[in-house]
């Protein structure tokens, strides 16, 4: 990984660090990478759009072959996913997954030039409606439904950060404390400004082989990646989402509610890796607020719905509890590099599972899941095993 | 604002009657109706519909969940100068079985609001220019929408 942070440089340099530091960890030259698989960002002009290529010429022409992925929040694990499918169909046997982003300061705003067909530019125009007031929306609703308080939301930043106190790549790495989070300036109410992610530059970067290419370059028992759920909803999908203006309506549709886009993520990867959420270890899940995080508990099976705020409660999901979330601190501590950012997830699972996460260690892990949504519908969920 | 011709900031989405309500699509196949207005294909995956009738939306709802802006948006939002913070409710349509975002109406914070409040369709300005102004919808609370046009009552009942 590139270290997150703020210096608004060229996204490539960060991706490209983070290449070759993957590069030197797994042991392998840059020469002998036969696909490239990109994580696109939407913020950089051109070579974004093209980010595998962009790595790719950045780190030397090779003739590798070339994929490059945007999905939004979900674009490093559908990267991840595209150079799977590789090594499963025997087309390679090892990959470079990229992701790298420079965001400008503030709220994310829509692309420009005026879009009447585009639902992300009409919600901005029409309704005023900031990524942080959908999170607002599904905050207060936890309040309502399942007796969420602020202190709750409060309680899950100052976890975060004391786990990404011990993150060399987090942006930020001092503790808070619980006044000064309720201090600090309401955003969309129920939701302060502490409690909700900010936008970073980083870069994140996997080797991906085949098991007998890494037996082969001396890895006897690497991190397995057992799983990536890279679902869409099903309809009717029934909980408003960003950018929508409405939700589908489920009045043609007969019988009981089927399980959330959220619920169904990690449901599809735990299928695929043949476990379930008990047999997991460690958790990284997108906190794009503090009380999304919560969602995530019940949304990945940690607990049942409406058990969350107990959960955290009773410190199960901190460093040293029963099942820790966000070990790296989330994006809580982060910020959000878009592509970078579910590739970072499974960096972090990854250290955990070979026990290489010094001072933020989750002792024993074995098994670890990430759980990411991108926008207009990419999931994104990758279960690693060892 | 006389003088200036009120058009919807976005056309074919509602009507501008007194009593506005939002227009969405019904699929003439399997029943499905979608905001905004679906042209060409149904969402029901069941469904290869291709004709859609357009439709009024409940003009009534409850509040699903809700929220508010204390930051000004980014543009193209197209916000008051100096800017006033605006609440945003989602809302659940009873017989659509859908919930739709819009801004409550203005003057209405947050913390006047709860889930499960009744709220109606209304039009409110949402910006203008030389010549237009131009109409956004709006959800405004039933109780306090009542109590405005009470107290209006009684101010005209004082005079
Ligand atoms: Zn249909």
């Amino acid at each position: 990984m590139h270290p997150w942070g703020k210096w608004g440089r060229n996204f490539v340099e960060y991706g490209v660090a983070a290449a070759q530091a993957a590069l030197a960890d797994a042991g392998v030259e840059w020469a002998d990478i036969q696909f490239v698989s990109g994580a696109d960002t939407i913020r950089n002009g051109y070579p974004g759009f093209v980010a595998g290529a962009t790595f790719a010429q950045a780190l030397g022409w090779t003739g590798a072959r070339v994929a490059s992925s945007y999905a939004a929040c979900a674009s490093g694990a559908t990267a991840v996913a595209a150079a799977r499918a590789q090594i499963l169909a025997g087309l390679c046997d090892v990959a470079l997954v990229v992701g790298a982003d420079t965001t400008p300061k503030g709220f994310f705003a829509p692309v420009g030039g005026e879009r009447r067909d585009d639902p992300d530019w009409l919600r901005f125009h029409l309704l005023g409606a900031t990524n942080p007031t959908y999170f607002a929306l599904y905050a207060r609703r936890r309040m309502e439904l399942f007796g969420a308080t602020e202190d709750d939301f409060a309680a899950v930043k100052v976890k975060n950060a004391r786990h990404g106190v011990h993150n060399p790549n987090a942006r930020y790495r001092a503790e808070v404390t619980a006044e000064e989070v309720l201090a600090s300036p309401m955003v969309a109410d129920p939701l302060r400004l502490l409690e909700i992610c900010a936008t970073s530059d980083g870069g994140a970067a996997l080797v991906l082989s085949s098991m007998d290419f890494a037996r082969r370059h001396g890895q006897a028992d690497p991190v397995r990646v057992a799983a990536v759920s890279t679902v869409t909803p099903r309809f009717p999908q029934a909980v408003i989402e960003m950018p929508n203006f409405a939700t589908d309506s489920a009045a043609s549709v007969t019988g009981g509610p089927a399980p959330t886009f959220r619920q169904s993520i990690a449901t599809a990867a735990y299928e695929e890796a043949g476990i379930g959420p008990e047999d997991v270890d460690v958790a990284e899940v997108y906190d794009l607020s503090s009380a999304l995080e919560l969602d995530w508990y019940e949304d990945i099976g940690l607990c049942k719905e409406g058990e969350a705020e107990k959960l955290l409660r009773d410190g199960d999901t901190a460093i040293g509890g029963r099942i820790p979330v966000n070990p790296s601190g989330g994006l809580s501590c982060f910020g959000e590099a878009i592509p970078a950012q579910a590739i970072a997830q499974v960096c972090e699972l990854t250290w955990q599972l070979r026990g290489q996460a010094g001072e933020r260690q989750v002792e024993g892990a074995r098994v670890g899941v990430s759980a990411n949504q991108g926008l207009f519908g990419h999931g994104s969920s990758v279960v690693v095993t060892r | 604002m006389p003088g200036k011709t009120q058009v919807a900031a976005q056309p074919g989405w509602y009507t501008l009657d007194p009593e506005p309500a939002l227009l969405g699509s019904r699929c003439g196949r399997c029943g499905t109706v979608a905001f905004p207005k679906e042209q060409a294909f149904c969402r029901n995956p069941a469904c290869d519909g291709t004709d859609f009738a357009e439709v009024e939306l409940s003009r009534r709802g409850r509040i699903w969940s809700y929220t508010d802006a204390r930051y000004q948006p980014p543009t193209p939002y197209v916000a008051a100068d100096p800017y006033v913070p605006f609440a945003l409710a989602a809302v659940e349509l009873a017989a659509e079985k859908m919930v739709v975002m819009g801004q409550v109406a203005s003057g209405i914070d947050a913390g006047d609001i709860h889930i499960g409040d009744e709220v109606e369709l209304v039009l409110e300005p949402l910006y203008e220019d030389e010549e237009h102004v131009y109409l956004i919808w709006k959800w405004r609370p039933l109780v306090a929408g009542i109590l405005k046009d009470v107290s209006e009552q009684l101010v005209r009942a004082v005079d």
